[in-house]
């Protein structure tokens, strides 16, 4: 393992002008660390920050110079103070100097690595190289960083540069911009360094790979052209997707203070007879059944060995093509990526010859592959030409693998055309259509693209990295929201909106939707089988988020109590203004979650909840008295039920209110629970009065105070 | 392919597209295949492949049994019934004339497809003359209705499940548009009539009745004559039902093929496009890898299938566990814990729906963009009305200004941004190509994309690029060795093919398992013709130089030579240490570590994969002990 650790150092610029995505700086560099505790907990980590008031690093002590530049953590091995630190990094008051700052960064490199460690040494720097560098006392700057790469590569180091610019970074001069672009290019052109530009919030989160994943090949051979032309390939992924992590099972059995628990769940599969679920079948016994219709064919291992597709190991070429033939969305799979051997030259031209001429002639190849030997089935593909477009890389080919019959499922649409014409969008519709789709560009020329795929990065592993990282503090801490820039990804951009609302609301006005009222009665396909967590259905959907957003639109829509975050949800929707049956609706459901808790409760434990939802319940009431409603006698009457039983119908709608009413206070009584109302009275939970809801209470401050005083002294039991 | 237990259980990962292959048994359909075998459908041809002409009888069959071997693999829990109607011979039920219901032992008439049917429907046409017989059912003077029966008939064999579980169909293949057009006068009008209600009470029930009309190539297949009216069509879909005249057989059987099944949404979903503007759309799953069926566990003395239990023990105090676990992930020298409400809650960043952000040129959709087949969208104006027409706005806009949209996909499984591609429908004669409609291409985050082409740069020089005549070269080349008409649907997977065919042998107890043919090879004869030959002699001097074959196998050779010989040469040197022989007599192997142990299969290229007993196991055996 130890020739795959990572030395890193982070040079993050802290200067003035950052200040503002340095939030972001914290979140990226964190999550990398985060990341790096727990798949690469060896790797060693060192943080540098420049543009700080103060200096502190140890070239300035040996020979002077280097200055604003603090080295805030030297070169260790992860662990959580390192997080610490970076969550909090300094602000600086100074305009930083990158270029000092690499020095210093390779400086603490080479003391503590020098001739011993010959394995991966990578320098990150963040910064939006705005500001002039310093003037070499020899020779120009180039001169310089042409020395410093030239050092970089002898040490075997590598350089990320992650350069902020954009909307990011202020007006700054463009003069000592190109500059500094200059210099850092050079890098890029004479060291293993890549130089990336970012100019938005979600980019820089995107930018860093915070994953260090050692490319593994999947296949290294020859690309066969013919029997007499092969050309040596390596095949890695060049995507593949960062799953969420697989998470252990825990064990509460063993005690939490046990020293040597392991907590660790062991999962034991029995395989028993359908008819006598006593006997546990050995596996000497068992015998692997294929399904063929209804029935089930039993093949032992060997039989099937004997008997099945045994392809040779090889990639094969079956003939090129034109690249309209193959359409995007055939892809099946993730992307390979085919590079010739390392290093054989001849084989570098010979792919760079046909990548090239692929490209020019529009053509792709279509390849039939098997990576192993012993593999059970061939992959049919294309490969398409990747023209390098730093000279530093060789041209290499993407690879995809494409269906086959049996995997297309040929079915027919009707054709637009066929449709009525109530249902084709009229010229003025198209007209919005398109100016809707035009100007709601995404990839702007002359701007960054937005949403690039390279520089998105996943907001469920953000989150949970960053939930991880707040629980190791304090394990009952809650979920997280999503992060703010992160949102941006889930969500149209506010800002673009805005530019375009014109268009916007024109498209709104050209459309009209509406509900089908006559909904056929065609039986609907199940959403999804059955079985499976239910994702779509209305139930748990409210839970989603809890959305504290008095006053602004809800984000989520939430249309139901949810079990979760009853309050939260109901204050939603009690702010849900796009229909006035909300109120009516999230009262009635709030209503039935209090009875839902106060039912399900057992030995009281769901009374807090309770008493919660009721002070919400309170609470939404008074804020709605503009608009009076039955449900607000419904409110009063629930309080005064509580205590009095019957006495307040006369101010209720009849029907199901009444039933709930009476339903609750008998239950109260018959079950002899005493603790729900007395812990209503120690909340303070009074009923609504006249002054706080003029039109729809008759109590004065007193009477409602009151209905305390007489829970107290004589609860019922 | 092998049951990695832990997949069964697999809980939050799993896929929900994939529904779409575990078909359940709540979606399943039962389709009566109905074929008229008059002797109209055995007299007339359509020129088929190679000149050779083929009978419209001999189109159907091969059609039902095509679409026979899809059913029992892929959705095996529909089921089916075949029905020939102008018959010499009788078979059925309510003993109609002219009706006969083919069927094999050990099967309802109406059933799941099992091999034993698919076997003997293959050879039906060696002895359908001898043992079913074609005849006109419909001739003047006579009061049967062969048409009527056979309608009846299939309506009795669909009596079988409710509606509300199952989809019903009728499928019926037929080359006359006019049955009743020997017939005169009241007769005519009376059989007319008397079908017609017929097939109407059918449709009331909830069967849909599906026409495949069979054409020639002088003759046009007059929809209008009886069948718009049989089976309900209105005039709009009557320009659209019957295909031009004069169209190849091959693109009738794909027609054919493709209108025998019924589309499956996979959900519904809703598109947000701006703030209060959502339309409805339907998914589907028009490409997805098609695996060999779940693996059944079975008792290999009694064949009876197995039921697999799953229990959680606690590995410190071997305990059960019953309630389901919490999750832990090692962090920081402790183990933080999740509750799996949490990690629901983790992942549930957006509802699940489709979120509009935006458009980009095409050109931004990069070849390597991709994790997963992408899904089908088709509008839907069931619930919302007006979904389609702002749907296909935007599709024309899409398509003219050549944008792809960019939108946030939600769910549970992995909540992610997809690109929208709009396609326009392409139609040959042969039918539809490629539908109308949005491919939704599912985006890889910055977390899944891997730089792999940038580990090995030159770090002194630059990479070598080809010149002018080695691209020059190549092109030459590409031009030799190109498929001209390449299409995706080309290949059969030999591997399924494989499979299925020893399957189908397993299952019907047959000694040899045909042979399955691998479409996917290399045309080794097209690569051998002399101008191919030529031309990749010519490029392979131009980048590989003269003397490129010792180069090339020198490397190889050092290659292979270097790490794997070495250790090769030590894993025998290893081996030698041990007296295996004496060792495996004294039954003393159990006594030598794993790491010993693996140093004879290296020696001896055996696998090192196992258990130590399996380890041992190996090691007689190839010692023949």
């Amino acid at each position: 393992m130890a020739r795959n650790k990572e030395k890193l150092v982070l040079l993050l610029d802290v200067g003035p002008s950052m200040h503002g995505v340095l939030p972001e700086v914290e979140k990226v560099c964190s999550m990398l660390v985060e990341k790096k505790l727990i798949f690469n907990k060896d790797d060693e980590v060192g943080v540098v920050v420049f543009g700080t008031e103060e200096t502190n690093n140890e070239l300035m002590d040996e020979v002077g110079g280097y200055e604003n530049i603090v080295v805030l953590q030297d070169i260790k091995v992860v662990d959580g103070d390192l997080i610490d630190i970076l969550k909090k990094l300094p602000r600086g008051t100074v305009d930083g100097d990158f270029l000092d700052a690499i020095v210093v960064g390779m400086d603490m490199l080479i003391k503590k690595y020098k001739g011993i460690y010959k394995g991966k040494k990578r320098l990150c720097l963040i910064t939006n190289a705005i500001h002039p560098t310093k003037d070499s006392l020899e020779g120009s700057k180039e001169d310089q960083v042409g020395t410093l790469a030239v050092q970089m590569t002898a040490q075997g180091m590598k350089m990320e540069s992650i350069v902020v610019r954009g909307i990011l970074s202020q007006d700054a001069n463009k003069r000592i911009m190109d500059e500094n672009d200059r210099l850092l290019s050079i890098f890029s052109k004479k060291t293993r360094s890549r130089t990336v530009y970012v100019d938005s919030p979600i980019s820089l989160l995107g930018a860093l790979k915070t994953r260090r994943v050692t490319p593994v090949t999947v296949f290294r051979g020859h690309l066969e052209l013919s029997q007499q032309m092969k050309i040596k390939v390596w095949v890695y992924k060049k995507t593949q997707e960062e799953k969420f992590p697989t998470l252990k099972k825990y064990s509460e059995k063993a005690p939490s203070t046990s020293k040597f628990a392991t907590h660790q769940v062991m999962v034991d599969y029995e395989y028993k007879s359908v008819d006598d679920s006593s006997t546990v079948v050995p596996p000497e016994q068992r015998i692997k059944g294929y399904r063929y219709g209804p029935q089930v064919v039993p093949i032992s291992d060997a039989e099937r060995d004997a008997v099945k597709f045994k392809p040779e190991k090889g990639v094969k070429l079956l003939g090129f093509t034109d690249a309209s033939n193959i359409i995007r969305h055939y892809y099946m799979k993730d992307v390979y990526l085919f590079i010739a051997e390392p290093g054989n030259t001849r084989a570098i031209l010979a792919v760079s010859a046909i990548a090239r001429a692929m490209k020019e002639m529009n053509k792709v190849a279509i390849l039939r592959c098997v990576w192993r030997q012993g593999q059970q089935n061939v992959v049919v593909g294309v490969l398409t030409p990747n023209i390098s477009q730093n000279n530093k890389i060789p041209d290499s080919f993407y690879f995809n693998v494409l269906p086959f019959i049996e995997d297309v499922r040929e079915y027919q649409f009707p054709s637009f055309n066929s449709f009525p014409a109530s249902w084709l969008p009229n010229e003025q519709q198209q007209m919005a259509a398109d100016e809707f789709v035009q100007m709601l560009n995404l990839a702007p020329s002359g701007k960054e693209e937005a949403l690039l795929p390279e520089f998105t990065p996943n907001p469920v592993l953000e989150r949970f990295y960053h939930h991880l990282e707040l629980k190791s503090k304090q394990p009952d801490a809650a979920v997280p929201p999503l992060d703010e820039t992160l949102k941006r990804i889930t969500e149209p951009d506010l800002e673009l909106d805005f530019e375009n609302k014109s268009v916007l609301d024109s498209l709104c006005k050209h459309f009209e939707l509406k509900e089908n009222s006559k909904k056929s009665a065609r039986r609907l396909l199940p959403e999804k089988p059955s079985g499976s967590n239910g994702e779509d259905g209305n139930g748990n959907v409210s839970d989603a988020r809890a959305v504290d957003s008095i006053g602004q639109e809800p984000v989520v829509k939430i249309e139901k109590i949810g079990d979760l975050t009853p309050v939260q949800d109901f204050e939603v929707m009690m702010t849900r203004r796009d229909n006035p049956e909300w109120v009516g609706k999230a009262i009635r459901e709030m209503r039935d979650k209090i009875l839902s808790l106060l039912t399900n409760s057992h030995g009281g434990d769901n009374y807090l909840v309770a008493v919660e939802c009721i002070i919400a319940l309170r609470k939404g009431c008074i804020l709605e008295q503009v608009s009076p409603s039955p449900s607000l006698c419904f409110c009063c009457c629930f309080f005064l039920n509580l205590l009095c039983g019957f006495r307040c119908f006369c101010l209720m709608e009849p029907g199901p209110y009444n039933n709930l009413m009476r339903y609750l206070y008998r239950y109260c009584q018959e079950k002899e629970i005493s603790t729900f109302p007395k812990l209503l009275a120690s909340m303070d939970v009074t009923l609504i009065s006249k002054s706080e809801a003029v039109d729809s209470s008759n109590f004065t401050d007193d009477e409602a105070r009151r209905f305390l005083d007489k829970i107290k002294p004589e609860p019922k039991d | 392919m092998d049951l990695d237990p832990e997949d069964v259980f697999k809980d939050e990962e799993d896929d929900p597209d994939n529904e779409f292959f575990q078909q359940s048994e709540s979606s399943k359909e039962y389709v009566v295949y109905l074929v008229d075998a008059s002797p109209k459908m055995f007299n007339t041809t359509c020129p088929g492949k190679d000149q050779k002409d083929e009978i419209h009888f001999h189109v159907s069959i091969s059609c039902i049994a095509e679409s026979l071997k899809t059913q029992i693999i892929c959705r095996s829990y529909d089921e089916v019934a075949i029905c020939f109607f102008n018959t010499r011979e009788k078979k059925n039920l309510q003993d109609l004339n002219g009706v006969f219901v083919f069927n094999v032992a050990e099967r309802e008439q109406l059933d799941r497809p099992t091999a034993r049917l698919i076997k003997e429907f293959d050879c039906i046409e060696e002895s359908f003359m001898r043992e079913i017989g074609s005849q006109y059912g419909i001739v003047p003077g006579s009061r049967e209705n062969s048409l009527y029966n056979a309608l009846w008939v299939a309506q009795a064999l669909l009596r079988k499940g409710s509606i509300k579980t199952a989809d019903k169909r009728i499928l019926l293949f037929t080359n006359e548009d006019d049955p009743f057009g020997s017939l005169q006068g009241a007769a005519k009008a009376d059989m007319t009539r008397t079908t017609l209600q017929r097939a109407k009470d059918i449709q009331d029930l909830g069967i849909s009745i599906e026409l495949l009309p069979l054409i020639r190539l002088d003759e046009e297949f007059n929809v209008s004559v009886l069948y718009s009216d049989l089976i309900g069509l209105d005039s709009e879909d009557l320009a659209q039902f019957i295909p031009s005249a004069g169209q190849k057989l091959e693109d009738m059987k794909d027609q054919l093929r493709k209108r025998m099944f019924t589309k499956r949404i996979i959900r519904r979903i809703t598109f947000h496009i701006v703030k209060g503007l959502s339309i409805q759309l339907n998914t589907y799953a028009l490409i997805r890898p098609t695996v060999p069926g779940a693996i059944t566990w079975l008792d290999s003395v009694t064949n009876r299938p197995l039921k697999i239990e799953r229990s959680l023990i606690c590995e410190d105090t071997g305990s059960l566990i019953q309630e389901p676990p919490k999750r832990f992930q090692p962090y920081r020298n402790e183990n933080v814990k999740f509750s799996m409400d949490e990690i629901s809650e983790i992942k549930r960043i957006s509802t699940g729906h489709l979120r509009l952000l935006g458009f980009k040129p095409l050109c931004c959709l990069k070849d390597y963009h991709n994790l997963r087949p992408s899904t089908f969208v088709y509008p839907s104006d069931q619930e919302v009305v007006g979904s389609s027409c702002i749907f296909i706005a935007l599709h024309r806009s899409m398509l003219r200004l050549k944008r792809f949209a960019v939108a946030f996909y939600g769910g549970s499984s992995r909540p992610q941004l997809v690109a929208l591609v709009a396609r326009d429908e392409i139609t040959t004669a042969g039918g539809q190509m490629e539908p109308p409609g949005m491919h939704m291409i599912y985006l890889p985050y910055s977390d899944d994309i891997r730089d792999a082409e940038e580990i090995f740069p030159d770090t002194e020089d630059d990479a070598p690029r080809a010149d002018k005549d080695q691209i020059q070269k190549a092109a030459a080349l590409i031009k030799r060795i190109e498929m001209k008409d390449f299409s995706v649907f080309q290949f059969a997977n030999p591997a399924l093919q494989r499979h299925y065919a020893v399957l189908q042998a397993l299952a019907l107890e047959e000694d040899d398992i045909p042979e399955t043919i691998d479409e996917t090879v290399p045309d080794e004869e097209g690569l051998a013709r002399p101008a191919v030959v030529k031309a990749i002699e010519e490029f392979k001097l131009s980048v590989y130089g003269d003397n490129y074959d010792e180069e090339n196998d020198h490397l190889g050779k050092e290659k292979v030579g270097g790490a794997s010989r070495k250790r090769k040469e030590i894993a025998e040197n290893a081996a030698k240490d041990y007296d295996w022989a004496d060792l495996a007599d004294n039954g003393q192997l159990k006594d030598l570590t794993v790491a010993a142990l693996k140093t004879y299969l290296n020696a001896h290229d055996l696998p090192v994969t196992g258990k130590k007993e399996a380890l041992i196991s190996r090691i007689l055996t190839h010692m023949g002990k």
